[in-house]
């Protein structure tokens, strides 16, 4: 039996997109987060939070209503592109987004806060501005930090299932990403298709955990 | 020269008692040092002044340039302050070489300048060989010199030094030094350099401001401060080992003379202008000052003698420490215990121009 591949390569595909969007993202609501008291601080860690604590079929249906035909957004969306939102391998992009955001503003929020305050002061006293001081100093010195947060951003991307079926459905070979085709092999009894994207899920995300692993041992000592 | 009154209050906390900073200081030319054990406020008065924490209230004044006003609301950020300031840990970019480093606070002036003016300092701090290469792969000295010039780069009109001997061994102490007299020498800015340490006075500063519990407590030349701490907590801070309660049995002025009564021995000490008979005083004396003696059989009591029991002896780098009953401490010259270490009595003799009272 041949075996169909596209969910792999459909879920790679979101997930890359889903993390290059995340980290800009990420990027600065992190550094907002690991900077000094501001008011509306907390308030901004407890929504980016939220997604991590929420059932994804809750999120699911959070997004539904933001980006549904009948909402705004949605609207906004059709007219500017010509066809609706929903059930596109756009929208399964964005259930990706959703779901490895709040870890990877988690991660790299550490990865900020771990860099000797003296650094940054250093580079303030010496005339720097906040955003000089933030892309020649915080994000180069957390730059494999945020590279392994990314990695593992990626692989918690290609494993979305409940946001993905509420906002992209299963629609095979547009929207099936892996994780929903291998509850459809299940469900409909082809056992060696579930087998062999069961396995070949697994076999990436050792690999991505094994380059996570590899990245921060590089960390340099001085 | 910089000019500051900062008052910064922190509440206490759960795990922390409250700490109030209070001080007033004035930098001009040359060195001054701020010195106090760890936690009496040093750091984070050079913090209010780089910036980096904002004061409760005071002012602070860098020429005629308004850095912090409470009263006015003004609050300039640490970038425009123009201070040089040398962190703990110098505090190198780690992924900048060495010449990048300096070229990063070099941003502001003109390129060509740039250029020139980096050279020009690496040169002058004896970079030029390591100016390629990253800070983990410099010696601890290069670092140094480079966190300092790097500070000095922008003209700052006021250098800030954090502890920076603080855990460096000897050779780079000395490095350090030659480096700051160099930078005294060479560069026309004043330097207000922290330390905890009371070479470190010595060997450099033309001022001293001795900070405790957030308050300046004593100011004046190093010598001067050591000479005559302004009172006891100063002295215990200073490392004067002999501190004793007294109370002042008599004064002569014609004679120039004191008499002090101790807990159970009397000693005589010079006129103290301004005190009063049965004035309680701390009576201090260096133990650099007091000599250790062998009874020599005719008069075991001389004047300001006074029979005591050794009770240890510890090496010191230039001496030898000896601690002795009635709290007493003196420290001798090693030539001098060597002839009289098999000695079982001991008198001790206070020098009376020697004994200060606080």
């Amino acid at each position: 039996m041949s075996i169909d591949w596209f969910p792999l390569w459909l879920s790679l595909r979101v997930a890359g997109f889903a993390t290059a969007i995340s980290l800009a993202i990420s990027l600065p609501l992190a550094f907002l987060l690991a900077s000094r008291d501001w008011r509306g601080r907390d308030l901004l860690d407890a929504v980016t939070t939220l997604p991590l604590v929420l059932p994804p079929t809750v999120l699911g249906y959070y997004l539904l209503v933001v980006i549904g035909r009948d909402s705004a957004f949605g609207r906004l969306y059709e007219w500017a592109f010509g066809s609706p939102l929903v059930f596109t391998w756009q929208a399964a992009t964005l259930a990706a987004l959703v779901h490895s955001t709040p870890l990877l503003i988690k991660f790299t929020r550490a990865a900020f806060e771990s860099i000797d305050p003296s650094f940054e002061r250093a580079a303030r006293n010496l005339g720097a501005s906040e955003w000089k001081v933030f892309w020649r100093i915080t994000v180069p010195l957390a730059r494999r930090s945020i590279f392994a947060a990314a990695a593992l951003s990626f692989a918690r991307s290609l494993g979305d299932f409940g946001i993905t079926i509420m906002i992209a459905g299963n629609i095979p070979g547009r929207t099936q990403t892996i994780a929903v085709a291998i509850y459809d092999a299940v469900e409909s009894g082809k056992g060696s298709l579930a087998r062999a994207l069961v396995l070949a899920i697994s076999v990436v995300a050792i690999a991505i955990l094994y380059l996570t692993n590899w990245l921060e041992r590089r960390q340099p000592a001085g | 020269m910089i000019q500051a009154r900062i008052g910064k209050r922190f509440a206490p906390g759960p795990e922390s008692a409250g700490f109030e900073l209070n001080v007033e200081l004035r930098v001009a030319a040359g060195v001054t040092v701020l010195f106090g054990a760890s936690g009496s406020g040093k750091t984070l008065t050079l913090d209010c002044i780089a910036g980096f924490v904002t004061p409760d209230s005071g002012r602070i004044l860098l020429d005629d340039e308004i850095l912090y006003d409470a009263a006015a609301q003004v609050n300039l950020r640490p970038q425009r302050r123009n201070c040089g300031y040398v962190f703990q840990n110098y505090a190198l970019f780690p992924h900048m070489t060495l010449r990048e480093n300096l070229a990063f606070a070099a941003e502001r002036k003109p390129r060509l300048e740039r250029h020139r003016r980096v050279s020009e300092m690496l040169e002058k701090f004896q970079l030029g060989g390591v100016s390629g290469r990253r800070p983990h792969e410099v010696s601890g000295g290069e670092k140094q010199r480079c966190s300092i010039a790097r500070a000095l780069i922008g003209e700052p009109k006021l250098l800030l030094l954090d502890e920076p001997a603080r855990g460096l061994d000897a050779p780079l102490r000395t490095g350090l030094y030659a480096t700051l007299r160099q930078v005294r020498a060479e560069f026309n800015v004043p330097i207000l350099l922290v330390t905890h340490d009371l070479d470190e006075c010595f060997e450099l500063a033309g001022e001293m401001l001795v900070l405790r519990e957030g308050r300046v407590a004593q100011r004046g030349e190093p010598k001067d401060v050591l000479s005559q701490p302004a009172n006891v907590e100063v002295a215990r801070l200073l490392g004067v080992a002999n501190l004793f309660q007294a109370e002042i049995a008599a004064l002569d002025p014609g004679k120039n003379t004191s008499r002090l009564k101790l807990d159970d021995f009397e000693l005589i000490g010079p006129y103290y202008p301004g005190r009063f008979l049965r004035d309680r005083v701390w009576l201090c004396i260096r133990a650099e000052d007091l000599r250790a003696q062998a009874p020599n059989g005719a008069k075991p009591e001389g004047v300001n003698r006074v029979p005591v029991k050794l009770l240890r002896v510890s090496e010191r780098p230039q001496a030898v420490r000896l601690e002795f009953s009635r709290d007493i401490t003196v420290e001798a010259p090693r030539a001098e215990f060597e002839r009289l270490k098999d000695n079982e009595e001991w008198l001790v003799e206070f020098p009376p121009q020697s004994i200060r009272i606080l």
